[in-house]
């Protein structure tokens, strides 16, 4: 076998990893903004999911408990941007950096006697024969179950929404609002639950940083994931396919940032560094260049305050 | 039914508007008591050693100014962007911006300088914010993309850049490989104002910041058109104001004081370039834009009281060994606090069922 064609299973590997804590916390975003809710504090949940599931695991030495812990510290953070911007009506903007400032305090502050500390590996899957494949066998048969349930989110999310009832009504009522509450249906409620499962998600994509990709807890780990992941949901055009590809595409990006020193080209490092941020930037202008598309996909009511009695 | 309920007011309370802030200040003060208190310190000395201790001296308010210039400089843009619904989180990128074109100008004339020297610098600073700002402004008026996230990574980038020079073209001949710049000559440098302090020439251009802001805001035709925009959107399209040249200009102002406050760090307290130029003043100057209301006086106050939080957040570190992410956890928590209890300035809290007209079923449910 070549080099070059050596080189394609670990990168196929890498960029699987690298996509996952992405599609987890664009995932629960996309759900959250489906019914109306603009929440710009998924960085924050991130690090909190992250800080806990670290702490968690290192106490325990379960990566299950840690993940399980991340989703309900990712979901209580935010159920705090839940109680402020669907009970008191504040700004979902504001709110949402809000969120983010406090996360990285937060995690901070939790994560103080964890840096440097080791925890053990989550455990990967080996289907003997399979995982052993030439090129694609690491790839797709030997990631860890994580990765696995990310990637089966994708169409369960999509079955949710567009095949159920349910999934039906939290399209309607971020559709219109007004319109959904007149049929009777609980709006705040609703809206509700898919924050807390918005925030659940963002905690597993911050665990995942923390206890499987880096393994390590470091103030900031998350590094602006959490809002590349605001502008997956955006550039996928709110459908969660599209938000794998998109997941896959910047998992890509950030992978190949690490083989362009690998192979010996002379560009900086922290030139490299910006490449992610770049690519978000230019996807977000490709995608947003298309009013007409934004448009017809956006939830029409993202962003506004509800209020019964107004 | 719920025993408690939001009922609108009829208009907007204005006390409450002054009021919040305050209510808001005192529940983060009794949550930070129970913080410390749940992570064992004693609450009352450490509430002592973060909020009273740093300012009981000359020096310590002298600091306090020090820290409120760039968080000041920064909000006054900000909060003249967020009440167009101009939404620029790019305030830290901007300020590393205005420092990496400032601060450039500084080492390229290294050993040539003048009295020239810092006002170009100053000009710099600010021409190097207001393009960074700029980026976000054009993909949003040319390609409809969101400003809030496309700000919000130039902050990553600039941040990458600043660490890029550091470790190659600013970085110090004479420095053994450390990321650092040369220390800046006298002519390139803030002169202070205060004897005994490090108060700078900086904080003076931040209070011509927050008069300049009150005048553009409340006795301008575009200040009014930037509050119309913010309101009422649709009213404004109808009266004919333009939109894109409010988005340009909220950016490119934002920017440039953004870049002015950068600058206004690295020619004064620091008095070099080095990568930790900003210990997160961009983005906390949009919880001091909040807290002040979006008002420029406001602003000056809740400046203040941000740059408290910092230099107690060190105070304390020092003082007990509390971790210094306590700062950025009283911030985060007086900013939900805040926006928690701005619900009152429209609406009033009722205890009880509404009574009358009778509720259909299950309306008053939320």
């Amino acid at each position: 076998m070549s080099a070059d064609l050596a080189l394609i299973g670990p990168v196929l590997a890498a960029m699987l990893t690298a996509a996952t804590p992405l599609l987890f916390a664009a995932l629960g975003e996309l759900v959250v903004e489906k019914s109306g809710v603009l929440n710009l504090g998924v960085e924050g949940m991130m690090l909190v999911g992250a800080v806990c599931g670290f702490a968690v695991t290192a106490q325990t030495g379960s990566s299950t408990a840690g993940f399980a812990i991340a989703a309900l510290a990712g979901a209580g953070t935010a159920a705090l941007f839940g109680v402020l911007t669907l009970l008191l009506l504040a700004n979902q903007v504001a709110t949402g950096l809000a969120l983010t400032l406090f996360g990285v305090g937060l995690s901070a502050l939790i994560g103080q006697g964890f840096v440097g500390i080791p925890i053990p590996d989550v455990p990967e899957l080996n289907i003997p024969g399979l995982t052993d494949l030439p090129v694609i066998g690491k790839a797709l048969f030997g990631q860890d179950a994580v990765v696995y349930l990310g990637l089966a989110m994708v169409p369960a999310v999509h079955w949710f929404l567009y095949g159920t009832r349910r999934g039906l009504i939290l399209r309607a009522v971020g559709e219109n609002h007004a319109a959904a509450h007149a049929l009777g249906y609980k709006v705040i409620r609703i809206r509700f639950l898919a924050v807390l499962f918005g925030g659940a998600m963002s905690g597993i994509a911050g665990a995942y940083l923390s206890l499987d990709y880096t393994p390590m807890w470091a103030e900031g780990i998350t590094a602006g994931r959490g809002w590349i992941a605001l502008a997956l949901v955006v550039f996928a055009t709110w459908k969660p396919g599209r938000v794998l590809l998109g997941a896959w595409l910047f998992g890509g990006v950030t992978i190949a940032q690490l083989h362009v020193q690998g192979l010996g080209i002379d560009i900086p490092s922290q030139l490299l560094s910006m490449l992610p941020y770049l690519a978000t930037v230019v996807v977000l202008v490709l995608i947003s260049r298309d009013i007409a598309r934004i448009r017809l996909n956006a939830p029409a009511s993202l962003g506004k305050v509800f209020h019964p009695d107004a | 039914m719920t025993l408690l309920r939001l009922e609108p007011r009829g208009e907007a309370s204005r006390a409450m508007v002054y009021l919040t802030p305050l209510i808001a200040v005192a529940l983060t003060l009794v949550s930070g008591f129970l913080l410390f208190w749940a992570m064992g310190f004693d609450p009352v000395k450490a509430l002592h050693a973060f909020f009273i201790a740093p300012v009981s001296s000359v020096r310590g308010v002298g600091e306090l100014a020090v820290k409120a210039t760039p968080l000041v400089l920064c909000a006054i843009g900000l909060a003249i962007g967020f009440r167009a619904n101009v939404w620029n989180i790019g305030a830290e990128g901007q300020l590393t911006l205005g420092a990496i074109v400032g601060g450039g100008i500084a080492l390229a004339f290294y050993g040539e300088g003048g009295w020239w020297l810092l006002p170009l610098m100053i000009v710099g600073g600010m021409v190097g914010g207001a393009l960074w700002a700029a980026i976000p402004a054009f993909l949003r008026i040319r390609f409809n993309a969101s400003e809030i996230l496309t700000s919000l990574m130039l902050n990553y980038v600039a941040v990458h850049l600043l660490n890029y020079l550091m470790h190659g073209p600013y970085r110090d001949p004479e420095g053994f490989a450390f990321p650092e710049s040369r220390l800046f000559e006298a002519d390139a440098v803030m002169p202070l104002l205060v004897a005994g302090t490090r108060v700078h020439l900086g904080s003076l251009f931040a209070l011509l910041a927050v008069a300049g802001g009150w005048f553009l805001m409340a006795r301008t035709f575009i200040g009014f058109q930037i509050k119309v925009i913010g309101l009422t959107p649709t009213a404004a399209g109808y009266a004919g104001f333009n939109q894109k040249k409010i988005i340009w200009l909220t950016l490119l102002l934002s920017g440039a004081l953004a870049g002015l406050a950068g600058l206004g760090e690295v020619a004064g307290p620091i008095g070099q370039l080095n990568p930790t130029i900003s210990p997160g003043y961009g983005y906390t100057a949009i919880i001091v834009a909040f807290l002040g209301r979006l008002h420029p006086v406001g602003i000056l106050l809740a400046g203040f009281l941000m740059a408290l939080s910092f230099i107690g957040g060190e105070a304390a570190q020092i003082a007990l060994g509390l971790p210094k992410a306590i700062t950025g956890v009283f911030q985060g928590m007086l900013l939900f606090f805040l926006l928690a209890t701005d619900v009152l300035i429209r609406y009033r809290l009722r205890f009880g069922a509404k009574t009358a007209p009778k509720p259909i079923a299950g309306r008053a449910a939320a």
